[in-house]
C-alpha cells in the first residue's frame, strides 16, 4: 500500500508562504513526478510528505492514517536524496542494512534482505567498499538500495539524477523506471527536468510558486496544457507563443505552436528568414524570425540542408494551435 | 608561476625556524636539564650548570618526599573526568545549535565564549564558599565540575564547527530509515565527526592537564594533581631549583608525550573543514 494524501497543507518560512493551500492525491502504486522551475517549492513539498519538514496546517494521510505529527521514521517513507546521502563510514552492506538495523531485524534476515538488494541493482561486488569508493551512479544505487530495502510504503526521490552525467542519468532513468515496474510500490519524483518527468511518470505535477498549476499523465499535459505556464514549461523545445495581431487573428491572447508540429513549406503563410541552424543529425533546430509572428523554433525532422539567413516559408498546423486567453488560460484546449 | 627557491633562501629559512623552535623550547628544555643537577649546580652561572655533574639525586628526593603516584592519578582522573563529562554535554549542544540553530544560536555560542573572557579570580571567593558549603573542597568530583564547565565553551565550539561541516542531508537519511534521535547521534553523527571529537579530545585533556589555577585554590592533598605537587616545591623558605625542575619534569612528561603521539591528529582536526 502507499496511497498519500494531502489536503489544506501549507508551508510558511516566517512571513514566505511557499506552499499556499494545496491539495493533492497520489494512488497506491503511482509514479508520480514533482516537476517545475527551481525555487517552485517541488523539493519542500517533498520533505513535508517525508516528514522532514512539518506543514504549518492540513493534513497529510498515507493510507488512510493521519500522518501529519509523525516524525519520517514513523511514516513507513524511504527517500533518496540528490547528493545520495550516505554515510560514509559504514561500507555499502551496513549503509544498506541500516535501516534494517534500525527496526531491530534479525541480523541473517538483514544479510539475506541486503544480498538480494544487492543483486537487483549489481552491487554484490562492491558490498564491502566504503561509499567514497564507489562511481556517482554506484553511489545512486547503493542510495535505492537502501530505500528498497526497508520495503517502505513509498519511495521519494530528491532530484536524485542531477548529480550524473548525461548519459548515466538516462541508464538511471530506465533503471528506476524498471524498479517501479517490478516493485510496483508508489514512488514521488522530484525533478526540474522535464525530459524525466514525461519519460518516468504516470502522473505529473506541474508546480509553479507552490502552485499545483495541472496534474496529469504526461501525454494530457501535452495536448491539453491548462495554461500558459505548463504549456511552456512542458515539451522539448518549448512551445513558441506569439501574440499581438497575429494572436487576435486566431482569437485569442497568446497563440502556442510547439516547434515540432511547425512545418516547412513553399507556399506557408508565415514567412522568415533563418537566424540560427542547430544541425543534430537526427533533427533541426532553427532560430526563424517571421514577419509579423516574431521569433519561432522550428524542430524539422533529419538533415534538410537548411542553414542560416536562409529564407522560409512556415505552415502552423490548424488542429494542433494552442490558444490562450488574457488570463493564461487555455481556450477549450488545443484547437 | 611557482616562485623561486634557491637552497640558500631554503637555508636561512630552515635555520630561522630552528632558531625559532629552539628559543620557544629552551625553558622546557633548562628545567630538564636543572632536574639532573644538584641544588648546589641549579644555582650556579648557566656555563657552570652546564659543565657541572650529571645526577638523578632530585628525582630520588621528590619521591621520597611527596606522592607523584598519588598526584599523577589525580590528574589522570581531573583531565580525563572533565573531558569525558564535557563531551558527553557538549555533543548534544552542539548537534542542537549546528542542524537546529534558533534565533539566537549565535548569541548563545557567542555568550559562551565571553565565559572564557572573564579573569577566574573574579569567582574565586563565591566558588570557594560553594565548594567548602557543598563538602567539596579537596575533592576530585568538585574539580571535574569546575573543568568540565570552564573548558565547555570550547569543546562545545570545536564541536560545532566541526558538525557544521556535516551535510544535514545525512542526518535527514538517518532520520528516514528510522534512526531515533540517540541512533542518529550515536550511529551517523558521531562516527562521522570522529576525527573533530578526538582532536577535541585531546585539546581538553591537555588544558585540564595544566590547568592551574582552580586546582591550586581548590585542592590541598587527597585530590591534588600534578599542578599542586610542582608548586610544593616553591616554598616561603625558598626556591629548591632542581627539586622543582624535577617535580615539572615528570609533571609535565605524561602530556607531552602524549601531545607528541597525537600531534598528527591534533592539527588534522584543528584544520578540519578549513581545508575541504
Amino acid at each position: 500500500m502507499g496511497q498519500i494524501s494531502l489536503s489544506s497543507v501549507t508551508k510558511t518560512f516566517g512571513d514566505v508562504t511557499v506552499i499556499p493551500p494545496l491539495d493533492l492525491q497520489i494512488n497506491d502504486g503511482e509514479f508520480v513526478v514533482f516537476v517545475g522551475p527551481s525555487g517552485c517549492g517541488k523539493s519542500t513539498l517533498l520533505r513535508l510528505i517525508a516528514g522532514l519538514e512539518d506543514i504549518s496546517s492540513g493534513q497529510i494521510m498515507i493510507d488512510g492514517k493521519d500522518a501529519t505529527d509523525a516524525a519520517p521514521a514513523e511514516r513507513r517513507l524511504a527517500m533518496v536524496f540528490q547528493s545520495y546521502a550516505l554515510y560514509p563510514h559504514m561500507s555499502v552492506r551496513k549503509n544498506i542494512a541500516f535501516p534494517l538495523k534500525m527496526a531491530k531485524i534479525p541480523q541473517a534476515e538483514q544479510d539475506k534482505k541486503v544480498e538480494n538488494a544487492a543483486r537487483i541493482l549489481n552491487l554484490t561486488n562492491y558490498l564491502d567498499r566504503r561509499p567514497g569508493q564507489l562511481s556517482g551512479g554506484q553511489r545512486q544505487r547503493v542510495a535505492i538500495g537502501r530505500a528498497i530495502v526497508r520495503e517502505p510504503a513509498a519511495f521519494l526521490f530528491d532530484e536524485p539524477l542531477s548529480n550524473l552525467d548525461a548519459s548515466l542519468r538516462v541508464t538511471m532513468r530506465q533503471e528506476i523506471s524498471e524498479l517501479h515496474q517490478s516493485l510496483k510500490t508508489t514512488m514521488i519524483y522530484v525533478t526540474h527536468d522535464q525530459v524525466e518527468a514525461m519519460t518516468m511518470a504516470d502522473k505529473i505535477v506541474v508546480l509553479n510558486a507552490g502552485n499545483i498549476e495541472q496534474v496529469g499523465s504526461p501525454l494530457e499535459l501535452y495536448h491539453h496544457p491548462r495554461n500558459l505556464f505548463v504549456a511552456g514549461f512542458i515539451g522539448s523545445p518549448k512551445m513558441n507563443f506569439v501574440t499581438g495581431a497575429e494572436a487576435a487573428r486566431h482569437g485569442c491572447a497568446t497563440l502556442g505552436v510547439r516547434p515540432e508540429h511547425l512545418e516547412v513549406t513553399a507556399d506557408g503563410p508565415w514567412q522568415g528568414v533563418i537566424g540560427l541552424a542547430e544541425h543534430l543529425g537526427s533533427d533541426t533546430f532553427l532560430k526563424v524570425q517571421v514577419e509579423g509572428v516574431g521569433d519561432l523554433t522550428v524542430r524539422v525532422a533529419g538533415e534538410q540542408g537548411l542553414h542560416h539567413g536562409q529564407t522560409i516559408r512556415l505552415t502552423p498546423p490548424a488542429d494542433k494551435l494552442y490558444r490562450f486567453d488574457k488570463g493564461g488560460l487555455a481556450i477549450g484546449g488545443a484547437a | 608561476m611557482a616562485r623561486k627557491t634557491t637552497p640558500a633562501k631554503t637555508a636561512v629559512v630552515t635555520i630561522a625556524a630552528w632558531t625559532i623552535g629552539f628559543l620557544i623550547f629552551f625553558p622546557i628544555l633548562w628545567i630538564i636539564i636543572l632536574s639532573f643537577k644538584t641544588e648546589g649546580d641549579a644555582i650556579k652561572s648557566p656555563l657552570q650548570v652546564l659543565t657541572s655533574g650529571w645526577t638523578l639525586h632530585s628525582y630520588a628526593e621528590v619521591q621520597t618526599r611527596s606522592n607523584y603516584a598519588l598526584h599523577f592519578w589525580n590528574s589522570v582522573i581531573l583531565s580525563l573526568g572533565s573531558t569525558v563529562l564535557a563531551l558527553v554535554i557538549a555533543i548534544p549542544a552542539a548537534w542542537a545549535m549546528a542542524f537546529v540553530p534558533g534565533k539566537r544560536t549565535k548569541d548563545l555560542l557567542m555568550w559562551m565564549l565571553s565565559t572564557k573572557m572573564m579573569p577566574a579570580v573574579g569567582v574565586l571567593v563565591p566558588m570557594y564558599l560553594l565548594f567548602r558549603d557543598f563538602g567539596l573542597l579537596d575533592s576530585r568530583i568538585g574539580l571535574v565540575v569546575v573543568l568540565t564547565l570552564i573548558n565547555l565553551p570550547i569543546v562545545i565550539w570545536m564541536l560545532y564547527t566541526y558538525f557544521k561541516e556535516i551535510p544535514g542531508e545525512i542526518l535527514e537519511a538517518a532520520r528516514m530509515d528510522g534512526a531515533g534521535l540517540k541512533s542518529e547521534i550515536l550511529y551517523v553523527l558521531t562516527p562521522m565527526a570522529v576525527p573533530g571529537i578526538a582532536s577535541t579530545l585531546l585539546l581538553n585533556i591537555i588544558l585540564a592537564w595544566n590547568e592551574a589555577f582552580w586546582t591550586l585554590q581548590l585542592t590541598t592533598k587527597n585530590a591534588a594533581p600534578l599542578t599542586q605537587f610542582i608548586a610544593s616545591y616553591s616554598s616561603p623558605e625558598g626556591l629548591f631549583y632542581a627539586k622543582l625542575s624535577a617535580a615539572s619534569t615528570m609533571a609535565i612528561a605524561p602530556i607531552l608525550i602524549l601531545g607528541w603521539f597525537s600531534q598528527k591528529q591534533l592539527v588534522r582536526g584543528l584544520t578540519f573543514g578549513a581545508v575541504k
